[in-house]
């Protein structure tokens, strides 16, 4: 009988832990970069980390259901002759026509419209399924300009002109040939099944002094009726929303490094950019410090997901939230119904996220025309509708709580943080102390 | 709009309108402009003193004529939709930006950007174009009677480019279909461009080109036609290279 020594527990890497040892093995098998959907995965400082406060002597509660609570938001107040008037400030977010199926978009726009608020387009033009259904429609302007025509400017309530998204501050569209069907193709003016990369530059402007005369032209199109949004990635949120104000924005829309994209590259995913809580107090402060807080509507989007997150950047200051992937998860994405379909992907759901494959099971990020199929606008639209207005409700709740008859009262001292990091991004002080970190020398 | 100078009317079908920009805002001419509706007897129009104001006559879709008497700044005829405009001077940055259809003529020069992501029409710059010249185009006509400078025709998708002069560098870098035509020299080509045949259609398209822009004592057999070599149309990591 032979003496082994006691082994020692196989130990795994913190450093090289599986994920990333799969994806060395990955790159080292294929030669390319990993590309896939979706926002950042990784775990980021985020509205869990703040807590509510809610009434107590000091600050009396209002009733829940009896005593009403405002939800409404007017958006583009500052120079357009027709604002938007929203019953809830959640709004959709932009995602093109080619990344998501014609029936998915037209979930967005009917689970919009039932709810009072606005749907957007994306990086392939306007399409009739989302016009025709939403009451609303923000038309974005793209670098890379695909459909872009006046007529669709203006029969669009609102013009978002993007500079980025919060993916991929600095990056282009990308949309890869199994989805350029012919449909796509034509309106986006390229060969069909090509890899289609967008531009990250417009074609036209550079810079905020540009950007203000490019404003103007705009509106002059439109004859100065539409709101005009900027939308920037949450790189530096303090400057750009100070510059988008000055060239004339009458809405600046940040989305942070949660918000989904339909493709790019996963190191630019995880690596580039701000997380979305990190971005809400510079931009205030930029609109507070020119006068423009609430002059200026902020739109804040990037992993929005229930009423408390819209309670939490309401409080902060913003004037609406958007959201993408939750809209897309209301709509079916990554339903566990589709499980067995994920795993011939090799993927599970609640993980799918390559999304630019087009091989969707839920039929929502494809152009196949039978998984297409699958996916329902009008139960669709329904389910988006219901959870909106959950989330409506949720931040009503909170609000109440802490006393107030319009979810625009609520205010930074109304949170608190469970972390330094998430005290120091969100300015308020962490729990149980009165300190808030950089401010008053500490 | 009493504001607005209309001048003596040359009959009852085709009066003209006078607009001074030294007197009127641009809002008011940009607003006039946009009143028009199909039919309408005001055809003819001449823009006074632009002094390089920005975004003069955008987003017209009537086919009417527009003459504009000096030089503009940014995105003259931005989003052109039918109406004929000549610019009797020099264009800013972004002349005939996504126009769709109709035509803008630049007696003058034109600064970067001209005919960017335009779909339609006919953009003629008479002297010199600056660099970034039919960027992104998708299916406008452009025909450069000098040079045009660096990155011209940037990722352009469709439509055509002629040039009678020279092309600066990296042009036509990650074309897609768009036809470029240059008589003179070229700085240097773009990624994914090459110089490609030139066949009877293309002579003729050329030809075709050139007689719509005016142009009599220049031949379609002394230009150079180049395209996209399609080689980057899906990405192969053995490209990386090029980009």
């Amino acid at each position: 009988m032979t003496y082994r020594n006691p082994p020692t527990t196989p130990r795994k890497s913190a450093t090289f832990d599986d994920y990333t040892l799969s994806e060395i093995r990955r790159a080292a098998a294929t030669g390319i970069y990993d590309i896939r959907g979706a926002g950042a995965k990784r775990k980021l400082p985020h509205f869990d980390d703040l807590l509510v406060l809610g009434a107590s002597i000091s600050r009396y509660p209002l009733e829940g259901y009896r005593e009403r609570c405002d939800t409404s938001v007017v958006l583009g107040s500052r120079h357009a002759k027709k604002p938007i008037e929203l019953k809830i400030p959640i709004t959709i977010a932009g995602m093109s026509f080619g990344s998501l199926s014609g029936p998915a978009k037209e979930a967005l726009g009917r689970g919009a419209t039932l709810s009072g608020t606005s749907t957007t387009t994306g990086d392939g033009g306007m399409t009739e399924e989302e016009r025709g259904h939403s009451k609303t429609l923000v038309y974005q302007y793209l670098p890379s300009r695909y459909g872009m025509n006046p007529r669709d400017l203006r029969r669009a309530d609102a013009i978002e002109i993007v500079v980025g998204q919060g993916a991929k501050p600095g990056g282009g569209g990308m949309l890869l040939g199994q989805k350029i069907s012919d449909r796509v193709a034509e309106m986006r003016t390229l060969p069909k099944g090509i890899d289609q990369r967008s531009a990250s530059r417009h074609p036209d402007w550079t810079g905020p002094d540009d950007l203000e005369i490019k404003i103007l032209e705009l509106r002059e199109i439109t004859d100065w009726e539409k709101p005009i949004y900027v939308k920037v990635g949450g790189a530096r949120p303090y400057y750009d929303t100070a510059l988008a104000v000055k060239s004339g924005a009458d809405v600046v829309v940040i989305d942070g490094m949660q918000g989904g994209t339909a493709a790019t590259q996963e190191v630019f995913i995880e690596n580039v950019g701000q997380p979305t809580l990190a971005c809400i107090r510079p931009a205030v402060q930029a609109l507070q410090d020119l006068g423009m807080h609430r002059k200026v509507q902020l739109i804040v989007s990037g992993g929005i997901r229930n009423g408390a997150d819209v309670a939490k950047a309401l409080a902060l200051g913003v004037d609406a939230v958007s959201i993408g992937t939750a809209a897309l998860v209301a709509l079916g994405d990554n339903d566990p119904r589709w499980e067995a379909e994920y795993n011939e992907l090799g993927t599970t759901a609640g993980a799918y996220d390559d999304w630019h494959e087009g091989r969707d099971p839920a039929g929502i990020t494809t152009q196949d025309p039978e998984l297409m199929k699958r996916l329902d606008p009008i139960a669709a639209g329904r389910r988006l509708a219901n959870y909106l207005k959950v989330m409506t409700l949720e931040a009503q709740t909170i609000a109440r709580a802490c006393g107030k008859n319009s979810l625009h009262n609520l205010e930074p001292e109304d949170l608190v943080a469970l972390t330094i990091e998430a005290a120091a991004m969100a300015g308020v002080p962490l729990a149980g102390t009165n300190w808030i970190p950089g401010k008053n020398g500490f | 709009m009493p504001a607005i100078n209309v001048s003596k009317a040359h009959d009852q079908r085709h009066a003209s309108r006078v607009f001074d920009l030294a007197k009127l805002p641009l809002r008011e001419l940009n607003q006039a402009l946009h009143n028009l509706t199909a039919g309408s007897n005001e055809t003819a129009w001449e823009v006074l003193n632009p002094k390089g104001s920005h975004s003069v006559a955008v987003g017209v879709d009537q086919p009417i004529t527009i003459d504009v008497r000096g030089s503009v700044g940014y995105y003259c005829g931005g989003m052109n939709d039918g109406s004929a405009i000549t610019v009797h001077g020099s264009a800013g940055p972004g002349v005939g930006e996504n126009m769709m259809s109709g035509s803008i003529t630049v007696k003058g020069d034109a600064s970067q950007y001209a005919g960017a992501t335009g779909r339609g029409g006919l953009l003629v710059i008479e002297g010199n174009a600056s660099s970034r010249c039919g960027i992104s185009m998708k299916g406008i006509d452009i025909v450069v009677h000098g040079n045009i400078g660096h990155m011209s025709a940037f990722m352009a998708q469709s439509g055509n480019l002629v040039v009678l002069g020279d092309a600066g560098d990296a042009l036509g870098d990650s074309i897609y279909e768009a036809r470029l035509f240059v008589r003179g020299k070229v700085g240097s080509l773009g990624a994914d461009c090459i110089a490609k045949e030139m066949r009877p259609e293309h002579l003729e398209l050329l030809q075709g080109l050139l007689d719509r822009a005016g142009v009599t004592d220049v031949k379609a057999t002394e230009f150079t036609r180049y395209g996209s070599a399609r080689t980057l149309y899906n990405f192969n990591i053995d490209n990386a290279d090029a980009y």
